[in-house]
C-alpha cells in the first residue's frame, strides 16, 4: 500500500464537511416537533409516520428507478461516444457539443423537453423521465471519460489491433481498463444527479409516478417536517450497509485470489 | 399571427417558427377558447377517474377513498410545488393528464384567460350553496365562472409578543424597524408578498400597475433591505421560534404554525390593510372526465372536508358551515381563526398583472440585488 | 483520424472500411441522442428570443429585437458579474478542498477506491432541500458552529453567518463537491506514480515535481471538474434563497423568475441563450486545452 502521508488530513476534513451536515440531518429526524430546525424532544413518531406513508416509499422506489436506467442508458452511449470522440474526431465543437446538455440551464431543458414530447405525442411517465435524466447524464460520463482518454496511448490499441484482436475485443481488453475509473466516476454522478433532480423530472412526468424530490418539493408549501430526514437516515444507513458489505466481500474474493 | 414577415428571406428561420407554431398549436395554449363542454348530469360517474394535483398536505389522506365511496368515481392524487411550475407545465405540455388543479385564485385567472380551464358547471358543483357571502364576488373570477375557493386568508404580521415592546399596527413598523429591531425582520420573497407592504403602507392597491407608484414602492423597498435579516417564503416562523427575527410578513395560516410552538407568536393584519388570497380548484380543458372532476369539487365543498382543512392546515375557509363546525378551543388558540368573512373581504383579493407582471419581476430584481 | 490509419502498416483499405463502420457505431448514437433530446427540446425554446410575451403568458409570435436589448441592462449585467464572482469563488474553494482528496482517494488500495468514491457521493443521495436546511441549522447564530466557537473561547457574541454572501459559497461548494471530486480522481488515478517518483528521485523537490509534471497531465480534469462546479453554481436558485436568505441574486434566480413568475418566456429564453453561449465556451476551450495536451502535450 502506498502511504498517504499528509494526506490523510484532507481528507480527513473534507469527510468531516461531507458528514457534518449529515450527521444535523440525521439527529433531527428523531425530533419530538414538526420543525426540521429546532430539536424539540426525541421521539421517533417520524419514522412511525414513513413507514405508514406509502406514497412516499413509491416515490422513492420511482425515483430508484428512473437513477438506474438513466445511469444504464449514459453510461453505454456517453462512453461510446467519448471513445468516439477521442479516436475518431479533432473537433472541439462536437466536444462541446457532446458536453452541452450538462451546462443547459434546467428549466430550458425542461419545458423544452416536455414541449417535444407533446410534439412527438409521447407519453408522460418514469420513461420519459428517465430518457431525459439520461441526456444530462450522457454529457457527464462523455466529459469524465474524454478527460480520461487525453493521456490514453493509442499505441496500446493499435498493437491489439495488429495482433489481430477485433474491434470488440480491443475495447473490451484494452480501452474499458483504461477508462473503467472515469466510467465509474460517471456513472456515479449521473445517478446521484439523477436521484435528486427536480425541476425536469416535474416537468417531463406523467401525473401518477411522482419521483421523491416532486413529493418533497410539493412540501415546502406547508413546511418540509423532519419525516423527510427520516426518510434520509433510512436511505444512508441502507447505502452504508451495502457499501460495507461489497467492502468485506471485495477483500474476501482479494483473499482467494492470493 | 402577423408573424413571419421575415419569411422570405430567412427560409431557416421560416422553417423553425413554424415548426415551433405546430408545436404550440399542439400545446393546447389556444387562447380565448372559453366556450363550455357538454356535460351529462346523469352520467354513470362510477366508469369516471380523474387525477387531482395539489400541493402535498392539503386534502385529508383518505379523500380518495371517500370520494370514491360518495360517488363511485376513482381518484388519484399528484403534487406540485408552486403555482408558478403547474402553470408552465400546463401551458407547455398538451395533455398533464390532469383533471383538477388546486391553483391560487390569480392563476386560476391566468389559465382561464388563456383557455385553459373548463368553465364551471355550476349545476354540477350544489355545495356551492355552502360558500360564504361575498366570495362570489372576487375580482380574480367574478361569479366563481372558472374556479371554485377552497381556501383563504390574508397577510400580516407574525411578530414575538414577548420580544418586543408594543405590538406592531402598522406595516411601517416592518419596513422601518426601530433601531433594536433591525436585522430581526422578514420580508416574503415571492413578487406579489414581497410588494404588498409597501403598496400598503404607501396607499397603494396591491395590484397596481402604474409605473410612479411602482417606482416609489421600489424606493421604499430598496430602503427597507439593509434592516432585513432575510427575505423568506419556507421558513420564517421558524425563525421566530429560534427568536433570530421578531417581525415577519407571514400568510395568516403560516403564523399559526409558529403559535403551535409558541404562544407568544402573533398575528396582526396591518391597519393600512392588506390582501385577500384564495387557493381555487379548477377543471382543466383537457379533463376527460368533467363529470367526475366536478363531483369531486362539490365533494371538498362538503362541510366536515372544509372543516379538515381549517382544523389540519390552520387556514380559514371560505365555507360557513364548515368554520361553524370548528371547536371552540381550537378558535380560541389560533386567533386568525376567529376572523369573519366580513373581515377578510376588507383585503384586496389578488388578480392577475396581466402584462405589468414583466415590471414586477424585473423589479423584485432590482430590489433583491440592490 | 486519418493519421492513424495511414500509419497502420496491414491492409488500408480494410482498416478504412472496418473504421468507417465503427467511427459510426461510436459517435451516431450518442450524438443521436443528444441531438434528439437536447438541441431540438432547447432550440424549440431558444427560437422564443424573437417574440414577445402574451398578456397572460404563453408567446405571441411577433418579431421583436427588445429580448437582447433587455438582457443587457445595467440591471442584469450586475446580476451577471455578482453571480460570476460568487460562482467563481466556489468554484476555488471546491477545487482547493477536491484536488487533495482526490489525490488521496486515488492513492488507495484497489480495493478502497471505490468505497472511498461511494463515501463522498453517499450525502448526496438525501435530499437536497433537507441537506440545505441542515447548513441552516449549522450556520444559525444558535447553531453548531457558532456555539463551538464560543466554547473553545474564539469569539464571545455569536457571528452572523447565515444569510451572507459567505455563506452562498460554503452552500454552493457543498452542492457541487462531488462534481469535482469525481473528475479530479479519473483524471489523477491516470498518472503513473513512478512518474512523479521520478521527478523526485531526479532532485526536483515534491512542489516542483507537482508544478511540472502532476499539475499538467491532471489539468483536462481540473478544467472539467471547474465547469461542473462553476456551471450549476450559477444557475442555482435555492441555496442563494435560503443561506443567502434571498438577498443575493444569481443568474438563475433570473432566469426561473422569468419562466415561472413573470411567465415571460421569450425574455427568459433570451437569458438562458446569453448564459449557454457563456457557458459552451467554457467548454470549447476546456476541449481546445484538453486536445492540446494529447496532441502537442508534454512529451
Amino acid at each position: 500500500m502506498r502511504s498517504l502521508g499528509w494526506l490523510r488530513l484532507p481528507l480527513a476534513l473534507c469527510m468531516l464537511f461531507l458528514y457534518l451536515p449529515i450527521a444535523v440531518l440525521v439527529v433531527m429526524s428523531f425530533n419530538g416537533g414538526r420543525s426540521a430546525f429546532t430539536m424539540d424532544g426525541l421521539s421517533l413518531r417520524w419514522y412511525t409516520k414513513l413507514a405508514g406513508n406509502g406514497d412516499l416509499l413509491t416515490a422513492l422506489g420511482n425515483s430508484l428507478l428512473v437513477a438506474t436506467g438513466a445511469t444504464l442508458i449514459a453510461v453505454v452511449l456517453g462512453t461510446t461516444l467519448a471513445v468516439g470522440l477521442a479516436r475518431y474526431t479533432r473537433s472541439s465543437t462536437l466536444d462541446a457539443y457532446a458536453m452541452a446538455p450538462a451546462i443547459m440551464p434546467d428549466l430550458v431543458l425542461a419545458i423544452g423537453l416536455l414541449a417535444f414530447y407533446s410534439l412527438i405525442s409521447m407519453t408522460l411517465g418514469l420513461f420519459s423521465v428517465m430518457l431525459a435524466h439520461a441526456v444530462f447524464g450522457m454529457a457527464f460520463v462523455v466529459a469524465v471519460v474524454r478527460a480520461r482518454l487525453v493521456q490514453a496511448d493509442p499505441a496500446l490499441e493499435e498493437a491489439s489491433r495488429d495482433l489481430g484482436a477485433g474491434a470488440l475485443t480491443t475495447f473490451r481488453r484494452v480501452t474499458l481498463p483504461t477508462i473503467a475509473p472515469a466510467v465509474i466516476a460517471g456513472a456515479l454522478l449521473t445517478f446521484t444527479l439523477s436521484l435528486d433532480e427536480f425541476v425536469i423530472a416535474f416537468f417531463t412526468n406523467g401525473p401518477t409516478t411522482p419521483t421523491l424530490p416532486i413529493s418533497i418539493y410539493s412540501m415546502v408549501r406547508f413546511g418540509v417536517t423532519p419525516e423527510i430526514n427520516a426518510l434520509a437516515t433510512v436511505l444512508l444507513l441502507v447505502s452504508f450497509t451495502v457499501v460495507i458489505a461489497s467492502a468485506r466481500l471485495s477483500r474476501r474474493t482479494e483473499a482467494l485470489d492470493e | 399571427m402577423k408573424a413571419l414577415a421575415f419569411t422570405g428571406r430567412r427560409p431557416l428561420a421560416a422553417a423553425a417558427s413554424l415548426v415551433l407554431a405546430a408545436a404550440l398549436v399542439a400545446c393546447g395554449g389556444s387562447d380565448g377558447d372559453d366556450s363550455a363542454s357538454d356535460l351529462d348530469p346523469d352520467a354513470d360517474l362510477s366508469k369516471q377517474s380523474i387525477v387531482v394535483s395539489n400541493w402535498a398536505d392539503y386534502m385529508p389522506e383518505d379523500v380518495a377513498e371517500k370520494f370514491e365511496e360518495a360517488t363511485g368515481a376513482s381518484m388519484e392524487v399528484t403534487n406540485h410545488a408552486t403555482n408558478e411550475e403547474l402553470m408552465a407545465k400546463l401551458t407547455a405540455g398538451s395533455d398533464s393528464g390532469i383533471d383538477v388543479a388546486f391553483v391560487s385564485g390569480q392563476f386560476a385567472q391566468a389559465l382561464a384567460e388563456q383557455g385553459l380551464v373548463e368553465p364551471i358547471h355550476a349545476d354540477l358543483v350544489p355545495n356551492m350553496d355552502n360558500l360564504a357571502e361575498g366570495v362570489q364576488n372576487l375580482s380574480y373570477d367574478e361569479g366563481n365562472k372558472n374556479s371554485v375557493p377552497y381556501t383563504w386568508g390574508t397577510t400580516g404580521i407574525c411578530y414575538r409578543a414577548d420580544l418586543v415592546d408594543e405590538a406592531p399596527t402598522s406595516w411601517n413598523d416592518l419596513l422601518e424597524p426601530a433601531d433594536e429591531y433591525k436585522g430581526k425582520v422578514t420580508m416574503m420573497a415571492t413578487d406579489r408578498w414581497l410588494m404588498l407592504p409597501a403598496q400598503k403602507a404607501l396607499g397603494f392597491s396591491a395590484n397596481t400597475t402604474d409605473e410612479d407608484e411602482m417606482a416609489q414602492v421600489k424606493d421604499k423597498l430598496v430602503a427597507a433591505k439593509k434592516n432585513l435579516l432575510a427575505y423568506d417564503d419556507t421558513t420564517f416562523y421558524e425563525r421566530l421560534i429560534s427568536g433570530e427575527a421578531v417581525m415577519v410578513e407571514a400568510w395568516d395560516g403560516w403564523c399559526n404554525y409558529g403559535t403551535a410552538e409558541n404562544e407568544n407568536i402573533k398575528f396582526v393584519v396591518p391597519d393600512e390593510g392588506s390582501d385577500l388570497w384564495v387557493d381555487t380548484m379548477v377543471v382543466l380543458k383537457t379533463s376527460k372526465n368533467k363529470e367526475a372532476a366536478h363531483a369531486f369539487i362539490n365533494y371538498l365543498l362538503e362541510p366536515e372536508n372544509g372543516a379538515w382543512a381549517a382544523e389540519n392546515i390552520l387556514y380559514n375557509v371560505p365555507n360557513q358551515k364548515a368554520m361553524d363546525m370548528l371547536p371552540a378551543d381550537l378558535k380560541a388558540q389560533y386567533p386568525p381563526l376567529q376572523v369573519t368573512a366580513e373581515q377578510l373581504l376588507e383585503g384586496e383579493s389578488l388578480t392577475d398583472l396581466g402584462e405589468a407582471a414583466t415590471m414586477y419581476t424585473q423589479l423584485v430584481t432590482e430590489i433583491t440585488s440592490s | 483520424m486519418t493519421d492513424l490509419i495511414s500509419s497502420t502498416p496491414t491492409g488500408r483499405g480494410a482498416v478504412e472500411r472496418s473504421s468507417r463502420w465503427e467511427r459510426a457505431a461510436l459517435l451516431v448514437p450518442g450524438l443521436g441522442y443528444v441531438s434528439a433530446f437536447m438541441a431540438v427540446p432547447v432550440l424549440l425554446v431558444l427560437s422564443y428570443v424573437f417574440f414577445q410575451r402574451g398578456r397572460f403568458g404563453g408567446v405571441v409570435y411577433e418579431f421583436t429585437w427588445d429580448n437582447f436589448a433587455r438582457a443587457f441592462s445595467p440591471t442584469y449585467r450586475a446580476v451577471l458579474v455578482d453571480s460570476l464572482v460568487i460562482a467563481g469563488a466556489a468554484t476555488v474553494l471546491a477545487l482547493l478542498i477536491g484536488y487533495p482528496v482526490a489525490y488521496a482517494i486515488a492513492m488507495l488500495p484497489d480495493r478502497l477506491r471505490t468505497i472511498a468514491l461511494v463515501l463522498v457521493v453517499i450525502p448526496f443521495w438525501t435530499n437536497f432541500l433537507v441537506r440545505t436546511y441542515a447548513w441552516i441549522v449549522l450556520l444559525s447564530n444558535e447553531g453548531l458552529v457558532n456555539r463551538s466557537l464560543e466554547r473553545i473561547g474564539v469569539i464571545e457574541d455569536p457571528l452572523t453567518l447565515l444569510y451572507t454572501r459567505g455563506a452562498v459559497v460554503v452552500g454552493l461548494v457543498y452542492a457541487y463537491l462531488p462534481l469535482m471530486i469525481l473528475p479530479l480522481y479519473a483524471s489523477i488515478s491516470k498518472l503513473d506514480p513512478e512518474l512523479r517518483e521520478a521527478a523526485t528521485n531526479l532532485g526536483a523537490s515534491r512542489f516542483k515535481a507537482f508544478r511540472t509534471v502532476t499539475w499538467p497531465l491532471t489539468l483536462p480534469g481540473v478544467l472539467t471538474g471547474c465547469i461542473f462546479v462553476f456551471v450549476p453554481s450559477l444557475g442555482n436558485f435555492i441555496v442563494p434563497e435560503l443561506l443567502g436568505g434571498g438577498k443575493f441574486v444569481m443568474v438563475g434566480n433570473v432566469v426561473r423568475d422569468q419562466f415561472l413568475k413573470a411567465r415571460d418566456w421569450p425574455f427568459g429564453a433570451t437569458l438562458a441563450l446569453v448564459l449557454i453561449v457563456v457557458l459552451v465556451a467554457l467548454f470549447f476551450v476546456q476541449s481546445r486545452v484538453s486536445r492540446r495536451l494529447s496532441t502537442g502535450g508534454p512529451s
